[in-house]
């Protein structure tokens, strides 16, 4: 007797839901018999990864913060996965639109005004779309693979971060650091929350989240985007472009990616260091699939790596936990997430107890 | 510039592109039979760490490559299972195993800092390797010879042997490849397996050829320049070969630039860091622009199999 | 409303947002002072960090159960740092030792949330009524090994792998230069940036080059030991361990090592702490205090350049020798520091030039 995946007829809702609980749930057994069996507090490094940054308020606004630029980045690069255009790069966008916006700010050190910032924020955005650019056109033109060019314009974007903050944007009274200057107050992001840390850039991306999910859901943009990627011959005989709906794919998430980087510089850096780069375009990638490119499931999604990435910092501090283990505790939570996918679509059944054929 | 300088820096570059070319003939393998596993990083530095660690125990390299490589393919195991039993999307899989292999050999390796290993020198008797021009020849770690058969190796069994027309039906065509009776999981399992041992076997060259130490994230990235490299060239082994050797070529020129003093330093040196980049594009480009709108790639390039049953 | 009082507020997880608000200042004795270490690399570095932790564990032999300490590595530099120190804020640690140079902007913000705990930033200069800064005058040491480097040197050719051009480490090049040409005036420096701290293979092939174009000493500022492997694996005269003894990874090749003890720091600001004597400052000392110190010398060096090294490492202890004493001329042959004159630590911190025979 032996079990078999069988495809369920539609996705499960009830699995859309239970799934994700059932990962996190295997998370906490597993990594907790295998970090006690050589040698750590493993119960604890549970509890502290998984349940004290839930839990404990003071750890909310740490949560926003970290959620944004991933929920942002991922709502963006979701919706060029349905087109099934892969973007890769969105790190590489997130530098581009971060430069941008300091270019913006640097420009202004000696203006004030509210205008300041949306300037930067559209600056953002066009840094990061100009970034997608590259990938589009020779996608479009030459049929280069978007997920190469824009992977390798990452690296490009990392250099040339470094040239600027090394070269002619560095802060001649920062005794030579690498770094600009701080910005003024006009080119800060607002605190939004009395008393916390908790920026302009937290409700944007939950608002930016929301109209994404509405788009794609409601409107004729999300129609013709969930039509090129899931059948491009259909989407050509209804007179839907595939060159414009990749333009806009990667449009809208270098765009948003851009914007990402404008409120990361604006709100937490407020000074464009080398430090910049976070890797938030590569988590942000596995936060769209983990929302299961859904704009609603990547809030969850966002909240749920920040959960992992406040209590990996969490533990390190209470009771020792290397930051080594920390990652691999992220690591089995996304293994456990990405299987536990499979629930959804399929579901097992038994076979053997009936002849081989008739299983098929 | 003298021989004598030029074979050094020859010498330099081959061991530089080493490690980037046997991960990437890997990948190759593994793309051609349809699966984009970006976990090559994580792969590289499990293995980086298990190859220190067997030879800092057993003083045997040998072995400790091998265990790397066996290091490797466990590792490649998981994403195997998600992706290919589970049909887990591939991107994201991949991602989560670099963070797993990132954490699993900063956690393990911590045992191993701040020990030194002796290199793993050429096996030809050191007389063979006296002339400057004998040592480009005999005067390389064994890796390298490794690495140079193993394009051959895979250029063969690719073009040449029924198993390799087998995996690339299953990479251009898993539902005419199914149809005719071949496992398509089977032989994506097989593949992943190589390309994570060969990622294995790369992730040892760091210790056993380039710096023999154990540091964390000591791979630094390479593993993503093997995944260039593999569209770079096309899918094809030889001209990994070549593209291997020009980006460990850009890598090192720009240090042996600044180590003659002066020359070259009218570039900044992070367009110098940017050229392996832009060289890829550009090589993209070209690929495309000669062979109109067609990169080679496999068809069925990260897609899931989904037998209609 | 619930009125929340300092034991509730423990409840929630965290003293630290509650106290300053409760306005307490004083220790109770019988509590352990908590300590907390922010790194920016893995303890196991060989170098850098890892000097902190030695740093601590002399720290904890010192004041034993008096003291509890927290070492949190792998930080990066940007808002995950500023979670960081929040958190261990928040954890009641009531001493912050924050040792990278990019932790400088969220140590200020950190400390503004919470008066009553003391932050100390290693390698910066920004501080305030809770901050204080501590650094270590390292290019004292590149004086003793740039007078060996003078003396063993055959090809007059010396490597010297850079990881930023940032004015600590400029420092380094020109004290080790000024000292070799004081000995032999024909030398030359030739620097080779890599623009990252931790790359071990990127640095032995930097090795591999600059021992190709005829360097037969190297010398490196960047975190580990990968040059000097190389020294030992071609042969050539030597290089020195940075940070810490690495004469195990290169035992021929190891002339001598500039190591940084900051267990002494850590131990009279903690004092200082216990005591309720702490104020904000600057704390720079070098050779004389110990907190630079000269690693033995290889055998193979001669009795004359081991007497010559120790008369330059006396001279500056007994300050006799400063480093930088005039006429120094930079690379592009402007007279930056008149006969007799020195450079005072301000000129230090803005130092972006290289002396004559510097290739950069």
């Amino acid at each position: 007797m032996q079990w078999k995946l069988e495809k369920r007829p539609e996705p499960s809702r009830t699995m859309v839901y239970a799934a994700p609980v059932l990962a996190v749930l295997l998370t906490a057994i597993v990594g907790a018999a295998i970090f006690t069996a050589i040698g750590y507090n493993g119960v604890g490094a549970v509890r502290e990864i998984f349940v004290t940054p839930i839990l404990n308020p003071l750890k909310w606004q740490d949560l926003g913060i970290k959620a944004a630029p991933l929920v942002l980045i991922a709502v963006g690069l979701a919706i060029g996965y349905r087109a099934n255009v892969w973007n890769i790069g969105a790190e590489g966008q997130y530098i581009l639109g971060g430069l941008a916006a300091t270019a913006v700010a640097l420009s202004t050190r000696d203006l004030a005004g509210p205008w300041i910032l949306p300037l930067m924020a559209i600056a953002g955005v066009a840094g990061g779309m100009a970034w997608a650019v590259v990938p589009a056109a020779l996608k479009t033109r030459l049929k280069v693979s978007e997920i190469l060019t824009s992977l390798m314009l990452t690296y490009v974007a990392i250099q040339l971060l470094n040239y600027l903050v090394l070269g002619p944007w560095r802060d001649p009274m920062g005794f030579g650091f690498p770094q600009t200057p701080l910005f003024t107050a006009d080119q800060v992001l607002p605190i939004v929350v009395p008393r916390t840390i908790v920026h302009l850039g937290v409700p944007i991306a939950l608002v930016v989240a929301l109209i994404a999910w509405f788009v794609m859901a409601r409107s004729l943009f999300g129609f013709q985007i969930r039509v090129v990627g899931a059948a491009p011959q259909a989407a050509r005989y209804g007179g839907f472009s595939a060159n414009k709906t990749i333009w806009l794919a990667l449009m809208v998430s270098g765009g948003l990616a851009g914007l990402a980087g404008m409120l990361e510089v604006a709100g937490t850096f407020q000074r464009m260091v080398p430090g910049f780069p976070t890797n938030y375009g590569f988590t942000a990638i596995i936060v769209a699939f983990l929302g299961r490119l859904n704009p609603l499931g990547i809030i969850f999604a966002g909240f749920a790596m920040s959960v992992a990435v406040v209590g990996g910092e969490v533990a390190q501090t209470t009771i020792g936990l290397p930051n080594a283990a920390v990652g691999i505790f992220q690591s089995m939570m996304l293994f456990f997430l990405l299987a536990s996918d499979v629930l959804v679509r399929y579901r097992f059944r038994r076979v053997g107890a009936q002849p081989a054929g008739s299983a098929a | 510039m003298t021989t004598e300088m030029l074979i050094a820096i020859i010498i330099t570059v081959i061991g530089a592109s080493t490690p980037i070319l046997i991960a990437a003939l890997g990948e190759l393998v593994v793309e051609k039979s349809g699966v984009l596993n970006l976990g090559v990083e994580g792969m590289m530095l499990i293995g980086a760490v298990t190859g220190f660690a067997v030879t800092f125990t057993t003083g045997n390299p040998w072995l400790g490559i091998a265990c790397a490589a066996f290091a490797g393919m466990a590792s490649s195991m998981i994403f195997a299972f998600l992706t290919l039993s589970l049909s887990a999307n591939q991107v994201a899989t991949g991602l989560a195993l670099t963070i797993f292999g990132t954490g699993y050999s900063s956690l393990f390796g911590q045992a191993f800092t701040g020990r030194p290993i002796t290199p793993f020198r050429s096996i030809f008797p050191p007389e063979l390797a006296t002339d400057p021009v004998l040592r480009l020849i005999f005067g390389h770690s064994p890796l390298v010879y490794f690495s140079l058969i193993m394009v051959v190796a895979v250029w063969w069994f690719l073009t040449r042997s029924r198993a390799g027309l087998i995996l690339r039906a299953v990479g251009e065509n898993d539902l005419s490849a199914h149809s005719i009776g071949y496992s398509v999981i089977g032989v994506r399992y097989a593949a992943v397996a190589f390309g994570g041992a060969m990622a294995g076997i790369a992730g040892s060259c760091f210790p056993l050829l380039l710096t023999p130490q154990w540091a964390e994230r000591m791979t630094a990235g390479r593993g993503w320049i093997a995944l260039a490299l593999v569209v770079f060239a096309a899918w094809r082994p030889f001209r990994l070969l070549a593209g291997a050797y020009l980006f460990g070529l850009v890598m090192t020129l720009e240090l042996y630039a600044k180590a003659s003093g002066g020359a070259f330093s009218f570039l900044p040196a992070e367009l110098w860091a940017s050229l392996p980049y832009l060289a890829t594009i550009l090589v993209l480009v070209l690929i495309s622009l000669r062979r109109a709108g067609h990169s080679n790639a496999p068809a069925c390039l990260g897609k899931p199999f989904m037998p209609a049953s | 409303m619930t009125i929340i009082t300092r034991r509730t507020a423990l409840k929630i997880g965290g003293a630290g947002l509650a106290l300053p608000l409760l306005g307490s200042r004083a220790f109770a004795q019988d509590e352990p002072l908590k300590i907390g270490f922010v790194n920016v690399g893995p303890r196991d570095d060989n170098g850098w960090t890892y000097g902190h932790y030695v740093g601590m564990q002399a720290l904890e032999e010192e004041f034993g159960d008096r003291i509890e300490t927290t070492f949190v590595e792998n930080v990066a530099e940007g808002p995950d740092c500023e979670r960081v120190l929040r958190e261990l804020a928040q954890q009641g640690h009531k001493l912050i030792f924050a040792t990278s140079f990019g932790f400088g902007d969220y140590v200020i913000r950190v400390a503004r949330e919470f008066p009553d705990v003391i932050f100390e930033h290693a390698t910066g200069y920004q501080r305030s009524e809770n901050v204080g800064t501590y650094n270590a005058r390292f290019h004292e040491g590149r004086a003793v090994i740039g007078t060996i480097a003078g003396h063993m040197t055959e090809t007059n050719l010396i490597g010297y792998i850079g990881s930023f051009p940032i004015p600590e480490v400029n420092m380094g090049i020109n004290a080790f230069t000024l000292a070799a040409q004081k000995v032999n005036p024909d030398i030359e420096v030739r620097v080779v940036w890599l623009s990252t701290w931790n790359d071990p293979a990127r640095e032995a092939d930097a090795a591999r080059a600059l021992i190709d174009q005829g360097c037969d000493i190297l010398v490196q500022h960047t975190d580990g030991p990968a040059a000097l492997q190389v020294a030992e694996e071609r042969g050539i005269i030597g290089g020195f361990g940075q940070g810490a003894d690495m004469s195990a990874f290169a035992p021929n090749a190891h002339l001598s090592a500039i190591i940084d003890i900051w267990g002494p720091h850590y131990i009279a600001a903690t004092q200082k702490v216990l005591d309720g004597t702490w104020e904000s400052g600057d704390s720079w000392p070098g050779l004389a205090e110990g907190e630079v110190v000269i690693g033995d010398y290889n055998e193979k060096i001669p009795a004359d350049v081991v007497e010559a090294a120790e008369a330059v490492r006396l001279g500056i202890i007994d300050g006799s020798i400063d480093p930088f004493t005039g006429p120094i001329v930079d690379n592009t042959g402007t007279e930056r520091v008149a006969e007799g004159e020195t450079i005072d630590d301000a000129g230090l911190w803005a130092m972006d030039w290289y002396v004559q025979g510097v290739q950069s």
